[in-house]
């Protein structure tokens, strides 16, 4: 639909075609992913969708299995100690050992519940996938040129399929043949239908999406069992989910914590003895567990999982939370001008009359010239011709013959009674004046050329053989995108639009967007010294995609966002993929990436900080027959030692339920900077997770003491 | 008003310290100080070290390890062979083995834990030659290992930290040497003894009493024992003893070389890794915990002394004189007690086993808080950067990014060393005393009974584990139990710290730095400050409060009760 | 390995010789040479100005109930809810009040080093009325002989104010003998 514009602008557009256009109508798109319901395999689901539930109920005691339990130290020690609570309870049977067995027992339930609830999520969706992907049967090309069908299972990378209207196209492959439009919603969401064709970067299709219209001829590119929607799958499901480095670091912190809680509380025994009093095993181990970091053991897988969840509700796809933990750390943004910063349209901005003509005459003929042209230049061009001299959208009495745009003539307009009205490049129209014995006026060269040089696009407007003036196609930069921008910049994260304009244009657009930085008349070269550039000095660069050649450049980035659209070259280097092709996302994963980690730390703050409260409900409660005087140091009036470290058993077990909801949504993201994003958390995580267990603690107290339990 | 006055003269000291000692060790560091190059060469000469050529942390590593090997062999002999040696005019013989290995091993790790009593021990031979050396050096090894986990921080993909015995010579000869020729010479000036004629016969015909008065040479060797933060005292009364510290003003100067380096190296640091600022957050953190523990300390050691106060004495005006010296008065006493014990050095002007609970408890802090406020001599600060990264972790992570510190990306590797470095400690700790208080060796040598008496096996371990070397004195430790276990958790305090720090020190070195922006979580604001407070504070206390609150806190809370 | 043993030993060799022999003599010289006195031990006709002695019966002021054993220097280390410390502290009030002294609470515990050769200028002159009526001398002379041996904070500010008992006792005798000679 916008072929004329590819034409009229190819002096200007950089090796990533306009492909983020379709997307381009809202620059914030990224933002109110979550708000709109993404469709699609984001299956939006309530956070406690019943169905996902009631299998993760079901899945937290599965996971009982103390070979999954090994894996995660905290909670592996607090299963430990409820067998050994067990024994003692079973021993000794009293309410008191019985209450710190079962709640034990239910703080490593809680834990497994939060992880079901988190994978529950992705199952659910891949479950979605699946029946969306139903068994097809594939239209193989023999070598002879005939027809079989086949499984799509049966399906060998390399072979030849044929697609027509209604099939759906069995794995994925290359066109190398045809043109067709294609349903892809089935995953990404979007219903309208996609262009595919042969040759160039759309020449990409993924199996499970539907043709709608003509034939193709597939070359499949994918193993069985490995394709797209396989790995789509796969990953939903965090079937091979691998630890990220932030969470492999985390977890050394936590189990050295657990490592020195041990001695800590083990020694009690002997230290207690000395003071010739008794310590119970059951009140130890209550104190173990509620020592270490159960907060954040319990919930950091969910936290991890939930993280790659949120991305592929906004539909990208990220091949590692490797990745994802990259893109939080990311610092340089390497985005492409079309689509991203500019709408991939240009809009007339004004008429520039040559050889003695009026500007009015221009702006009439313009508008006659465009009044067939339904792509946004034209209407463009037909709006401004309203604006500025009230020129309605006639209806056209004459004998009239509208010529559209071709390849060959790189002209549009029509001719009525007589003239023939024309607009298109430069160079063409001034070839086709020529052609008509028409003479060009010396200053349009001049035009043209400011014109180009400031970052828009000239359109040569004739009138038989008469060149009128010229029309000013302007780059329209995208609405918020600058603020979109600053806040980037709040963060500390640099933006480098990347461009095929000449420095002047880019410098022009890279001003009014109000980017960091630009890279004119980028080749894929250009691009990826770039990159290195920025990564030597230790930077992290992540960058969007589309194009074969910038399948280097997006391997080379640190998070490299290919668009789904894109070749499968670009989507085999990038780490991710945004399967609604929709380049301001990289903004997006940016921020998931950043939301992941906070989360993780400000639970594990919340976590740590919550021990000086259970240590003051514990400790007086643990030698109150000893030293009496300790009761100074139950600061909460609890009501007895029993019931003082029941309750901060109880409470240690529900704060893992309470938090599940923020584990899975993720602490909230302001873009701001670190220092005021720190402050906020530790007064949040740090002074919030000192108090709040000493009035929970004291209410479960109050709740326990009323019904008489104590 | 005179205490204020104290502290005031104490800060203006420390700054100008900070300020223009922590300057020149930055030029020691790098070479630039060359005045004792004519002692300087020799060595190196001697030993074959090539000046310039610089070594990985593990050579880095290695070099220590043997060197401090081989100086607890070397003293561990010297002690051994007393008898055969010079300079013993009390004839006083061998020191026993057990106690030879504590001693040495308690000399070498900078803790100067003393089972003995130097008056009755030690020959004047094995005061200079055994111990007195190891003054010298065992905060030289600290100081290295300080600024190679500096370097650490400072460099951009290095493959090297320093060189072992150039940081080490340098330590010695152009900071502590020269700084304690000159204290020496003014703590005799005002009453500390140096003479090598053996103890003085006097009598006081007034009275009719004849002493028998050990000397030795005392002020040589008490200057190294502040300015090294070792703690060593020469006689059983460490700094209380008149002949080590005769006046307020040598009690004064006592607190300024405690504190010097530990304080100057946070200027070293910042100035080193490029941003003086983020030395004042780490000396930030450190005067912050400092002052609050020092306050806390006046308060309880202005209390009445309770035993006292039963006996008849309920109104005390100058508090808890218990264990005091006339001379120093209840304030100047806590200030020293606080600043030996927050640093490793572990010297006492007073009785600390005699002080009020509350007072007691502000002791023990400091060292469950793992000595780094300000620290040990250079053990301060390597102790303390582990914390630092920690902090940096958790808080990093609340800002949405790889944590890094001074441009350094705080990985698996860096939090798995850190946590090795901050841990060893308290672990090492809480399992010899719950060992000893569960056996009659390790209870039966306590004097006092009741929380006290856990207090004195607590404290040995805690001060032990930390370097310190202070002592709630009662603890009658020279027993093979005790010179044995003691030994062991001076060793996992000391080692089981530096070559963790070593190790990170020569990860971070091989590192590139990210460069810093808005989004980099800043180390040189209070924010930071009080995140590092938080992490300190929170691992001792979470790892030590129960020790505590069956130690002094519930001492502290036995109103009108008296135990044993 | 080999060599850095080598290198150890030769390292802690020359530093044995610099800082173990060599930095210690050359202080002890310029000690000797430059505060003999100090360097020797304060020590004057009665004893060492620095090491307190015990002092009994009412004739002398009394320094703090130490053990005041040079070759055995250290504090008691009887902690602050000790009984045993309570007890001792008893039998010295209960000494003072036979000598008819309201004790200050330094006059009954003991010190840091076990040789404290100072008080504080109120437990000196919480003495006075006791050496006062066994010397026969008039209080008023004896507080005025205390405030002349009442050595002031240094410098103004460090540490506390204090009295040497030797010295007091020293100016104590000479005060008696003049006191009688006149």
């Amino acid at each position: 639909m916008s072929e004329q514009v590819d034409e009229t602008s190819a002096a200007t557009t950089g090796p990533g075609p306009g492909a983020g256009s379709a997307a381009g109508e809202n620059p914030l798109a990224g933002e109110h992913a979550a708000g709109r319901g993404a469709r699609g395999v984001a299956q939006s689901r309530s956070l406690f969708d019943p169905e996902i539930l009631r299998s993760a109920i079901a899945g937290s005691f599965a996971k009982l299995d103390p070979r999954v339990q090994v894996r995660n130290p905290v909670m592996f020690v607090v299963l430990v100690g409820s067998v050994v609570t067990l024994v003692e309870a079973i021993a000794h049977p009293s309410i008191f050992t019985w209450g710190i067995t079962i709640w034990l027992f239910l703080t490593v339930v809680f834990a497994n519940f939060a992880e079901a609830m988190a994978e529950g999520r992705g199952k659910a969706q891949a479950d979605t996938l699946r029946r969306m992907r139903t068994e097809t049967a594939a239209r193989r090309l023999g070598a002879a040129g005939g027809e079989e069908v086949v499984p799509a299972a049966a399906l060998a990378k390399g072979d030849l399929v044929v697609c027509e209207a209604g099939d759906v196209i069995p794995s994925d492959g290359e066109i190398v043949e045809g043109v067709a439009s294609v349903d892809e919603s089935a995953i990404t969401g979007e219903s309208a239908p996609v262009i595919r064709e042969s040759g160039g970067d759309r020449s990409a299709v993924t199996g499970g999406t539907k043709v709608l219209s003509d034939r193709i001829v597939v070359r499949i590119t994918a193993e069985p069992g490995k394709t797209f929607m396989d790995r789509m799958i796969a990953l939903v499901e965090g079937a091979n989910r691998q630890k990220t480095p932030n969470e492999i670091a985390l977890n050394i912190l936590l189990a050295a914590l657990t490592v020195i809680f041990i001695p800590v509380v083990v020694v009690l025994q002997p230290f207690g003895s000395y003071a010739h009093g008794q310590v119970s095993v059951v009140t130890l181990v209550g104190l173990l567990v509620c020592l270490i970091p159960t907060t954040i053991g319990a919930l950091l897988s969910a936290i991890g999982i939930a993280g790659m969840d949120r991305l592929v509700q906004r539909n990208v796809l990220a091949m590692s939370g490797r990745a994802v933990e990259a893109a939080g750390d990311v610092s340089t943004l390497l985005l492409d001008k079309t689509g991203t910063i500019t709408l991939g349209n240009r809009m007339a901005s004004a008429f520039l009359p040559v050889g003695g003509h009026s500007e009015e005459e221009v702006a009439a003929a313009a508008q006659l010239a465009s009044l067939a042209d339904e792509t946004p230049e034209g209407r463009s061009i037909v709006v401004l011709a309203k604006e500025r001299f009230a020129i309605r959208e006639r209806e056209l009495g004459g004998a009239h013959t509208f010529v559209p745009f071709s390849a060959q003539t790189r002209m549009s307009g029509l001719d009525l009674d007589g003239h023939q009205i024309r607009k298109g490049a430069a160079e063409a129209v001034r070839r086709w004046v020529r052609e008509q014995g028409g003479s060009i006026p010396a200053e349009l060269e001049g035009i043209v050329e400011r014109i180009a040089k400031a970052g828009s696009t000239p359109l040569v407007v004739a009138d038989s053989g008469e060149v009128l003036g010229v029309v000013e196609l302007k780059d329209v930069v995208k609405q918020g995108i600058k603020e979109r921008f600053e806040q980037l910049r709040a963060i500390g994260i640099r933006t480098v639009m990347i461009t095929g304009d000449n420095p002047l244009t880019a410098a022009a657009i890279a001003a009014e967007a109000g980017v960091d930085d630009y890279l004119a008349e980028a080749t894929p070269e250009a691009k990826m010294e770039l990159i290195k550039a920025e990564q030597s000095g230790g930077k992290l660069v992540a960058m969007t995609g589309d194009g074969t050649n910038d399948a280097p450049a997006l391997a080379q980035a640190d998070v490299g966002v290919a668009m789904n659209t894109g070749t499968s070259a670009a989507k085999e280097a990038g780490n991710m993929v945004d399967l609604d092709s929709n380049p301001t996302k990289l903004i997006d994963v940016v921020e998931i990436g950043k939301q992941l980690l906070i989360t993780r730390g400000a639970l594990t703050t919340f976590s740590i900080a919550n021990d000086i409260a259970k240590y003051f409900a514990i400790i007086p409660a643990l030698f109150a027959a000893t030293y009496p005087q300790l009761e100074a140091l139950n600061v909460m009036r609890l009501h007895s030692p029993a019931s003082a470290v029941l309750s901060a058993v109880i409470f240690n077990a529900l704060i893992i339920v309470a938090l599940i909801p923020l584990a899975l949504r993720g602490v909230r993201f302001r873009p701001s900077s670190a220092q005021s994003i720190l402050r906020r958390n530790v007064w949040i995580y740090g002074v919030g997770g000192v108090l709040l267990p000493f009035i929970g603690i004291k209410v479960i107290d109050l709740i326990l003491t009323a019904t008489h339990l104590y | 008003m005179a205490f204020a006055l104290t502290l005031v003269a104490l800060v203006v000291v420390l700054a100008l310290s900070w300020r223009y000692l922590g300057a020149y060790l930055v030029a020691v560091y790098e070479g630039r100080v060359r005045w004792l190059a004519f002692l300087e060469r020799p060595i190196y000469r001697l030993a074959g070290v090539d000046p310039e050529a610089e070594q990985s942390w593990q050579r880095y590593s290695l070099s220590l390890l043997v060197f401090s090997g081989v100086s607890i062999l070397l003293t561990y002999a010297l002690l051994r062979l007393q008898r055969f040696l010079p300079l013993d005019p009390q004839h006083l013989g061998a020191v026993t083995p057990a106690l030879a290995w504590n001693t040495a091993v308690s000399f070498v790790t900078n803790t100067n834990w003393q089972n003995y009593a130097g008056e009755t021990t030690m020959s004047y031979f094995s005061q200079m030659v055994a111990l007195a050396v190891q003054n010298f050096v065992s905060p030289a090894v600290g100081m290295v290992v300080a600024i190679a986990l500096i370097r650490g921080l400072a460099r951009r993909s290095a493959r090297t930290i320093g060189n072992f015995w150039v940081d080490l010579v340098r330590s010695v000869l152009y900071v502590l040497l020269p700084i304690s020729v000159v204290f020496a010479v003014l703590f005799v000036s005002q009453g500390a003894v140096q003479t090598l004629a053996g103890p003085a016969h006097v009598h006081d015909a007034l009275n009719g009493v004849t002493q028998v008065i050990a000397r030795g040479p005392v002020a040589s060797q008490e200057v190294i024992k502040q300015l090294g933060t070792n703690g060593g005292g020469f006689f059983g009364a460490n700094g209380a003893h008149p002949f080590e510290n005769p006046t307020g003003l040598t009690n004064f100067l006592s607190i300024v070389l405690i504190l010097c380096i530990p304080v100057a190296l946070t200027y070293t640091f910042g100035k080193m890794v490029g941003s003086v600022r983020q030395g004042v957050a780490v000396l930030a953190v450190m005067t912050i915990l400092f002052g609050a523990w020092l306050a806390v300390g006046v308060v309880g050691q202005k209390e009445p002394n309770p035993a006292v106060a039963a006996a008849g004495l309920p109104a005390q005006p100058q508090g808890n004189t218990e264990g005091i010296e006339t001379r120093f008065g209840v304030d100047s006493s806590v200030l020293y007690g606080i600043a030996s014990t927050q640093t490793s050095t572990g010297s006492a002007d007073s009785a600390y086993d005699s002080w009020n609970p509350l007072g007691g408890l502000a002791l023990m802090a400091g060292m469950a808080q793992g000595d780094v406020t300000p620290g040990g001599v250079g053990s301060g600060l390597y102790t303390i950067l582990p914390s630092a990264i920690l902090a940096v972790f958790i808080g990093g992570l609340m800002v949405g990014r790889t944590p890094e510190y001074l441009g350094k990306k705080i990985q698996a590797r860096e939090v798995k060393l850190a946590a090795l470095a901050v841990l060893a400690m308290p672990l090492a700790v809480l399992v010899l005393t719950g060992i000893a208080v569960s056996i009659h060796a390790g209870t039966a040598p306590t004097l006092n009974k009741g929380p006290q008496g856990f207090g004195e096996i607590f404290y040995a371990f805690l001060s032990q584990g930390n370097n310190n070397g202070s002592a709630f004195g009662g603890l009658a430790s020279n027993t093979a139990f005790y010179n044995v276990t003691g030994g062991l958790d001076m060793l996992v305090g000391r080692f089981a710290v530096i070559v963790p720090v070593l190790a990170l020190a020569g990860t971070l070195a091989a590192k590139s730095a990210v460069p810093a922006s808005l989004g980099t979580f800043r180390t040189d604001t209070p924010l930071f400050v009080g995140l590092v407070i938080g992490v300190i504070v929170i691992v001792g206390g979470l790892t030590f409060f129960p020790a505590l609150s069956l130690g002094p806190i519930v001492e502290q809370l036995s109103h009108g009760r008296l135990f044993g | 390995m080999l060599v850095q043993l080598r290198r150890s030993v030769i390292v802690a060799i020359s530093f044995a010789v610099l800082l173990g022999l060599a930095y210690p003599l050359a202080i002890t010289g310029i000690a000797q040479v430059g505060f003999p006195a100090q360097a020797n031990g304060s020590i004057g006709v009665n004893g060492s100005a620095l090491i307190g002695q015990a002092w009994s019966g009412p004739d002398w002021f009394h320094g703090r109930p130490d053990a005041y054993d040079p070759m055995a220097s250290g504090p008691t280390n009887l902690g602050p809810r000790s009984a045993v410390l309570e007890r001792h502290v008893g039998a010295r009030l209960a000494a003072w009040h036979r000598l008819g002294v309201q004790p200050t609470e330094q006059l009954v515990t003991s010190s840091g080093s076990g040789l404290d050769p100072d008080i504080s200028p109120a437990s000196a002159l919480a003495q006075v009325p006791m050496v006062a009526r066994a010397r026969h001398l008039s209080p008023g002379r004896l507080r005025n002989l205390v405030t002349s041996e009442v050595h002031g904070r240094q410098l103004g500010f460090l540490g506390a104010p204090y009295v040497n008992v030797l010295a007091l006792n020293e100016a104590l005798a000479r005060l008696a003998r003049g006191g009688s000679a006149s």
